[in-house]
């Protein structure tokens, strides 16, 4: 399981304020957290704070001077994407496109162009699917695209964008179908993530409602999430569920304290 | 008609382990040795990368086996005596990449030395020899905390790899192993969760898997090796599908189990129709070791000289393609 750090964006008080006030202690201090975590990627967001890619390129820098642990840059700008991919370090995730093509036709070829991996939402321009069909249809329009620009499938991140339980309840079961879809596009299959924490706005009971979620997702194949990696009890589940999917060789200590 | 790719294609590299110190980096080695690095299964040049071919450690011990057949007594020859010269031999007549050394003397059970004789032997071994050296205790826990802990001071710096890390002593291995710069063994018994439960327990305690080559317990062919063969393979499948915990180099620890099994110790007097065992000897050591290398094994230890110069030929004819 890649586990994608959630933790530093703005729409965090702390984060906002930090970059406001260029103050890096809260960005440092949340990177190394969610890096000692196990966080795979640490997604980094600058949310409605500002439109200057300056911004982003010093949240990004801050970051990177704390940990090791790779980027995932957050934001649908292109400005902003084409300064920040440049001051970050190879191996990066970028986060998003979607499949209307006037979004495809920019972001894939500068995720191929970096070797970066990139997270592709299965929208398109007449916004989100409702069905399974056509979460599958857009999702094979972005694998098209990545393989066009001579990018792997796995270096796809396809995101079957998660609905609220409370409120869509009816999508939930759908949702986990295309993610069993989206295994058959190749192999070994594109990765598949999603925004966790969706599936519980909300609720009262975010924790579980995310856990059971994310459980159920792997056993139909989701391979990552970007998520609370400091929630133990939902890192925990997830490893467990993927020892059951034979995804990883169990030992005693597999659980993280 | 298209010939189909059917090449896979892995995530993940196995994590590179560099054994022996030089001048430069502190220590008296002519040559480091790194092993891992693999982007594929072993052997498989066409399918991924194999930046460091598997390498052959002649196996030597501070005084002379238990129970060796005189087949391999006789083609060690009087250096059997004395760890340093069989060291020296062993580098400059078969070529060994490392030396593996084995300190049964300190065996309760047996000659029971101390362990400042023991460091001796490893001082002895480093002055003779300048290859990147491998040593290993007893076998007798409570004896090889404190028998490692003073050979692995009296080679401070060098870089050693030192067997072996269990689930019980893990904290005492990866102590030393910070503390003097040395390389760790992580083994376990014929048992891939313990193996990785092992791994798992020495990097909790601060010790960094990127100095740690993984060993399954090596069962000589006919004793299990199926078993052993099963695990160094899927340890390295596990590594390259992305378990950073499976991604570790692997040592077969071949010339010091085979000759226990009767197949390498008996002749045709006890086994007819089993042909000498001058031949048959050198051959199941060869074979078992063989195996392993197909399997994923980054290290053999050897004893014959004629298994390492098969070995060794069989290694560069199958890394040639």
């Amino acid at each position: 399981m890649i586990f994608i750090g959630e933790r530093i964006n703005t729409g965090f008080k702390d984060i906002k304020q930090g970059v406001t006030d260029k103050d890096p202690a809260p960005l440092v201090h949340w990177a190394t957290k969610q890096a000692e975590a196990g966080a795979g990627f640490l997604d980094v967001n600058l949310g409605a704070v500002s439109a200057d890619p300056a911004d982003m390129c010093w949240m990004i820098e801050t970051v990177q001077g704390a940990v090791e642990t790779p980027i995932c840059i957050d934001t649908n700008k292109p400005t902003i994407l084409a300064e920040a991919i440049k001051v970050t370090r190879p191996g990066m995730l970028i986060n998003s496109t979607t499949a209307a093509p006037e979004k495809l036709d920019v972001m894939m070829p500068i995720a191929a162009e970096h070797g970066a991996c990139i997270i592709g939402l299965v929208m398109d321009e007449s916004g989100t699917p409702k069905s399974v069909d056509k979460r599958v249809e857009n999702a094979g329009m972005i694998v098209a695209k990545a393989m066009e620009c001579g990018m792997e499938p796995d270096r796809v991140f396809l995101d079957p964008i998660v609905m609220p339980l409370k409120y869509m309840q009816d999508q939930c079961k759908m949702i986990l179908e295309a993610v069993r879809q989206f295994q058959l596009f190749s192999d070994p299959p594109p990765n598949t993530v999603c925004g966790l924490s969706n599936i519980s706005n909300g609720t009262t009971q975010k924790s579980l409602i995310d856990r059971t979620f994310l459980v159920m997702a792997i056993n139909n194949g989701m391979s990552s999430a970007i998520c609370d990696v400091m929630d133990t009890e939902l890192v925990n589940a997830a490893l467990t569920a993927e020892l059951m999917m034979d995804k990883q060789i169990y030992a005693d200590a597999y659980v993280r304290k | 008609m298209e010939v189909v790719d059917t090449k896979e294609k892995w995530t993940n590299r196995i994590r590179t382990v560099t054994i022996g110190a030089t001048a430069e980096e502190g220590g008296t080695r002519a040559n480091s040795v790194t092993v891992g690095g693999e982007t594929t299964l072993p052997l498989l040049t066409f399918e991924g990368e194999i930046p460091h071919r598997p390498v052959i450690a002649g196996q030597i011990a501070d005084v002379v086996p238990d129970g060796w057949p005189q087949i391999l007594k006789e083609a060690v020859g009087d250096v059997i005596n004395s760890p340093a010269e069989w060291a020296q031999k062993l580098v400059e007549e078969d070529h060994v990449d490392l030396i593996s050394l084995k300190l049964i003397g300190a065996d309760p059970a047996g000659a029971a030395r101390s362990s400042a004789e023991a460091a001796e032997t490893v001082k002895a071994v480093l002055d003779a020899v300048k290859v990147p050296l491998i040593f290993w205790g007893c076998d007798d826990e409570e004896t090889d905390n404190a028998l490692l802990l003073e050979c692995s001071a009296a080679a401070r710096g060098e870089r050693c790899l030192i067997g072996s890390a269990t689930e019980t002593n893990y904290r005492t291995l990866g102590a030393i192993g910070t503390a003097d710069k040395h390389k760790v063994i992580a083994e376990a018994p014929v048992d891939i969760n313990i193996g990785k439960q092992v791994n798992i327990l020495l990097q909790d305690a601060g010790f960094s898997l990127d100095d740690v080559v993984m060993c399954q317990t090596t069962a000589a062919l006919g004793y299990g090796f199926d078993y052993v063969y099963t695990i160094f393979e899927r340890v390295r499948i596990a590594g390259l599908k992305g378990d950073e915990l499976m991604a570790l180099p692997q040592i077969a620890n071949v010339g010091w189990e085979v000759w226990k099994v009767k197949e390498a110790l008996q002749d045709d007097d006890i086994l007819p129709g089993w042909g000498k065992l001058e031949d048959r000897g050198p051959l199941w050591e060869t074979t078992t070791a063989t195996g392993y290398l197909q399997a994923g094994a980054d290290i053999l230890t050897l004893a014959h000289p004629r298994s390492i110069a098969a070995v060794r030929q069989a290694i560069d004819d199958l890394m040639a393609s």
